[in-house]
């Protein structure tokens, strides 16, 4: 009975271990944590690795004697039990040893820990806010920011049924339209906080996730040694899109960190512009509609019917097809309670003229209303 | 006890039992109601365990196949709430109801009546969770943590939520209340608290923890519902509130919840290995006060659930510290079950399998556990599969296989049949291996870099996700099996004898199988060598 238990897992133990084999063969994948790119990420690696080993060496001695007394001390050899029931000196020493062990585990915790929340003396800072379900970063010292959403080539497959295949994609899930840029080899502090509910920023290759909170700001720091591109996501359950809001982090040298902040500043200016001029019919649905691709689409979906039962439709609803006031206030405010965010802060003026424009005239909404960038202004 | 299909005749003029529906709904008597909450367990571990699977199959390969992201949340968040409430607690409270007075010598629970109300509280306030899947907005999909701000993005489901909340809880501190009054006043002359079965121990230990853990989740609760419905703003930023003490109060009740959980689980796998060593348990009370260790601990260790939140340095250290510390009586407890193996004559019943893999699976559990309680670890891990395995690994292989081994331990002595040994050890080798493929990739994929709670993914993590998925279809679908052993054992089967099992002890094991339906209506005198096992 007992010889017929073990065959039953030696032939399971196998099989596994073929099925492993067969998977090894077939793809590149991780098995393990990254070591990551910067002093915190390496020093985390090594402390995983050194609990993991001697985890792994705690398990061999327990396991050992356990497996040990269910080969040797079995009714079917014949053994009598014996009927002990305690040893003093035994369980002074199985409390007393893993202490030390314990307290030898502890040390170069604290060490990291502490390492980890030196954030002083950083030569930038970058301030992250988690949106549903996109990022915005804002490089504090070149007062400018931009939102960063998942790229549209994943975003059109990762749709139900879409028919298309992910691994076709390339980095599906983990590419964005706009990447934050860092220069390596300097101490960026990343502020992390949030607009609507709780997310968390998460750069494997930097060493740690940072919670970003409503009302709370947190504080996390990385000196990156390797040029790069680094992959992330939100790591904090955050809503029906959680999965869709990735991280690119570009590590390029200093040099090309500058031209790119040059760049960056030319655009803010070009977009700040033409909030003070009138805008055609025509121009504000092609920009409305980038823009609801966007900040919309996730929610109110391509077609403008929402899900039914969780997000609202805008095709006929009596907010696009009402009075032009109630819509801006709504894209502008939000609905508290709901997952309809407060797009005011988030958009710029034209940003906002040309999307409810768009909202009033797509699908069936055939208002032929024209928002002007003007009329926001004038409400703010 | 002869004839197993007539055993109602054999028994004394007061063994009448009521008949037809009355009979449950009505019920006051301890073996009834344990039954109930028993049937209950397994009826919604089916159902939660239909979750987990629309969860693995979404989760087959990467892109979305079959459900929207938001019905897939929701899956994840009612699969962890049906499973937590509507299953290992009841099926405890279940175990604790058969077992607890048989046990002690009791005739009955001390409250019969709070006995009956708090498990009938159950079906209902599961139908009322079940039923915000028909509502505007869903079920809950906020995750069965409840964090704000999005919980309160939930639509017409959210009073539901807080109100089921609300009534598992009322059930469990009745439950709770019970439990400790039926130890501390019923117990036959002769046994005092150090003769206590260890199961017994774990029980009471794990009743203070439900009363002292349950109206915290009550306030923090209540407070969602007056933040959503009464203008209130305690975790609103806007209105000067925290999001983030919602998360310190929650997991203030949380993490003695995984204890409530864990603990019957100690004390079942406490009885089962002596008997099947057939060897007095190691280290009795040693066990005790690691189990009181464990308990006291768990009320300071709460914020390892939430490093990430931005704690000051001092509040990350003391909580690792706390953490790793619980790390110490749990081991105990490992090296007495392995002392309790130790030089016995053991042989491998489908009760003493499952409590083995216990023991393995769940310190594999606590291996990862004591690595996540690392805090600067903790900041890679933290909300990534790596914890998913974790908890699954203590959860399922722990809590789980422990009920599991405790059903096929008893069955015998409810029932009066023995169950189909053969069957059981095909159950048990197929769980035990495809519960291995199920969970243990998860670690690979944690550490690789997926967060948890996510239906779609990137496709290099493609490989482990399908062998997990496989596995946890094979898993699922085996426990078809259990539920057909149990079925069969009802039905019939051999003759359980008094003691059932060779090594058994305890008075339990002196009462007929299946036992009259009043029992130790005079109490018994207990000796030492009887007490526990």
């Amino acid at each position: 009975m007992l010889y017929r238990n073990m065959k039953h897992f030696w032939s399971g133990l196998l099989s596994l271990l073929f099925l492993f084999g067969a998977t090894v063969a077939r793809a590149e994948y991780g098995l393990n944590m990254t070591e990551g790119v910067t002093p915190l990420s390496r020093n985390i690696y090594d402390l995983h690795m050194t609990i993991f080993y001697i985890c792994c060496a705690i398990a061999v001695v327990v396991f050992g004697v356990m497996f040990w007394s269910i080969i040797r001390h079995r009714k079917s050899r014949g053994v009598v039990a014996a009927q002990f029931h305690h040893n003093t000196t035994a369980e002074v020493l199985w409390t007393a040893v893993p202490m030390l062990i314990l307290i030898l585990m502890a040390i170069p915790a604290t060490k990291s820990l502490i390492l980890i929340e030196s954030t002083g003396d950083a030569d930038m800072t970058i301030k992250i806010t988690g949106y549903q379900w996109r990022w915005h970063y804002e490089y504090i010292e070149e007062e400018f920011g931009f939102f960063s959403s998942l790229a549209p080539e994943s975003n059109a497959a990762r749709q139900l049924k879409s028919g298309i295949d992910p691994n076709e994609i390339e980095n599906y899930l983990l590419e964005v339209d706009n990447p934050v840029v860092v220069p390596v080899g300097q101490k960026i502090r990343f502020m992390t906080t949030a607009a609507d509910v709780i997310h968390s920023w998460w750069v494997p290759a930097l060493g740690w996730k940072r919670d970003s909170i409503p009302g709370f700001i947190n504080e996390s720091w990385a000196i990156i040694e390797e040029e790069g591109t680094y992959r992330g996501q939100c790591a904090e359950l955050c809503g029906r899109d959680h999965a869709f809001m990735p991280i690119v982090l570009k590590a390029v040298s200093e040099d090309e960190y500058y031209d790119w902040v040059g760049e960056m500043m030319v655009l803010t200016m070009d977009a700040e512009a033409g909030a003070d001029r009138d805008w055609t019919l025509d121009e504000l649905l092609e920009k409305g509609e980038k823009v609801y691709s966007t900040f919309c689409v996730a929610c109110h979906q391509v077609d403008g019917q929402g899900i039914p039962g969780a997000f609202k439709p805008l095709v006929g609803s009596p907010i696009t097809t009402g009075p032009v006031e109630d819509h801006i206030s709504t894209v502008m405010n939000g609905v508290p309670g709901t997952a309809m965010a407060a797009f005011g802060s988030q958009l710029t003026d034209v940003d906002l003229a040309a999307v409810i424009t768009y909202e009033r005239n797509a699908w069936g909404n055939k208002s032929g209303d024209v928002v002007q960038p003007s009329a926001i202004t004038s409400i703010r | 006890m002869s004839d197993a299909v007539t055993h109602e005749h054999h028994h004394d003029a007061h063994d009448h039992k009521p008949t037809g529906m009355g009979r449950w709904l009505f019920s006051t008597n301890h073996k009834d109601i344990g039954t109930m909450y028993l049937v209950f367990a397994l009826i919604m571990f089916f159902v939660g365990g239909a979750m987990a699977l629309v969860v693995r199959a979404e989760l087959f390969q990467p892109g979305l196949q079959y459900v929207d992201p938001q019905f897939f949340n929701s899956m994840t968040t009612m699969h962890a709430l049906i499973m937590i409430f509507g299953v290992v607690m009841p099926a405890g409270v279940g175990l604790a109801n058969w077992m607890v007075p048989m046990m002690i010598g009791a005739p009955d629970m001390a409250l019969p009546r709070m006995n009956n109300m708090s498990f009938w509280i159950l079906p209902f306030a599961f139908a009322m969770l079940l039923g915000t899947f028909f509502m505007e907005g869903g079920a809950p999909a906020g995750g069965w943590t409840m964090y704000p701000p999005l919980i309160t993005q939930l639509g017409d489901g959210f009073p539901f939520l807080i109100f089921t909340v609300h009534f598992l809880g009322i059930s469990s501190i009745m439950g709770a209340i019970n439990i400790i009054a039926t130890v501390f006043n019923m117990r036959a002359p002769g046994m005092g608290f150090m003769q206590l079965p260890l199961f017994v121990w774990t029980w009471i230990i794990t009743a203070f923890l439900l009363i002292a853990s349950m109206p915290v989740l009550a306030g923090a609760v209540t407070m969602l519902l007056t933040d959503k419905y009464f203008g209130t703003s305690f975790f609103i930023a806007a209105g000067g509130g925290d999001p983030v003490m919602f998360q310190h109060i929650f997991w203030f009740f949380g993490h003695p919840e995984v204890y409530i959980l864990i603990l019957p689980a100690f004390g079942i796998v406490s009885q089962i290995i002596p008997t099947f060593a057939r060897k007095p348990l190691f280290g009795y009370v040693s066990m005790v006060y690691a189990t009181a260790a464990i308990a006291f601990l768990s009320f300071f260790v709460w914020a390892h659930h939430m490093f990430t939140v931005g704690m000051p340095l001092a509040g990350e250290l003391f909580f690792m510290y706390a953490t790793m510390s619980i790390a110490v009586p749990t081991g105990v407890k490992i090296f007495n079950w392995i002392a309790t193996m130790w030089r016995g004559a053991m042989t491998f019943e489908t009760p003493m399998l499952f409590a083995l893999a216990f023991v393995f699976l769940f310190s594999i559990g606590g291996f990862s556990g004591l690595m996540l309680g690392i805090t600067p670890a903790d900041f890679q891990y933290h909300d990534t599969y790596f914890v998913v395995a974790h908890f699954h690994y203590v959860l399922v292989t722990g809590a789980i296989f422990a009920l599991m081994a405790g059903a096929y331990f008893w069955l015998p002595k409810w029932t009066g049949h023995m169950y189909d040994e053969k069957l059981g050890k095909i159950h048990f080798w197929i769980s035990v291996i495809s519960v291995n493929v199920l969970f243990f990739p998860q670690h690979f994929v944690g550490l690789a870099g997926m967060p948890r709670r996510i239906p779609d993914y990137s496709v290099q993590f493609t490989e482990w996700n399908m062998i997990s998925s496989v596995g946890g279809f094979v898993f699922g679908l085996s426990q078809l099996l259990f539920l057909w052993v149990v079925i069969k054992c009802v039905r019939g089967g051999r003759e359980a004898t008094e003691e059932v099992w060779e090594g058994a002890r305890g008075l339990e094991w002196t009462l007929p199988s299946p036992p009259p339906f009043h029992t130790f209506t005079t109490p018994p005198q207990v000796d030492e060598a009887v007490a526990h096992s």
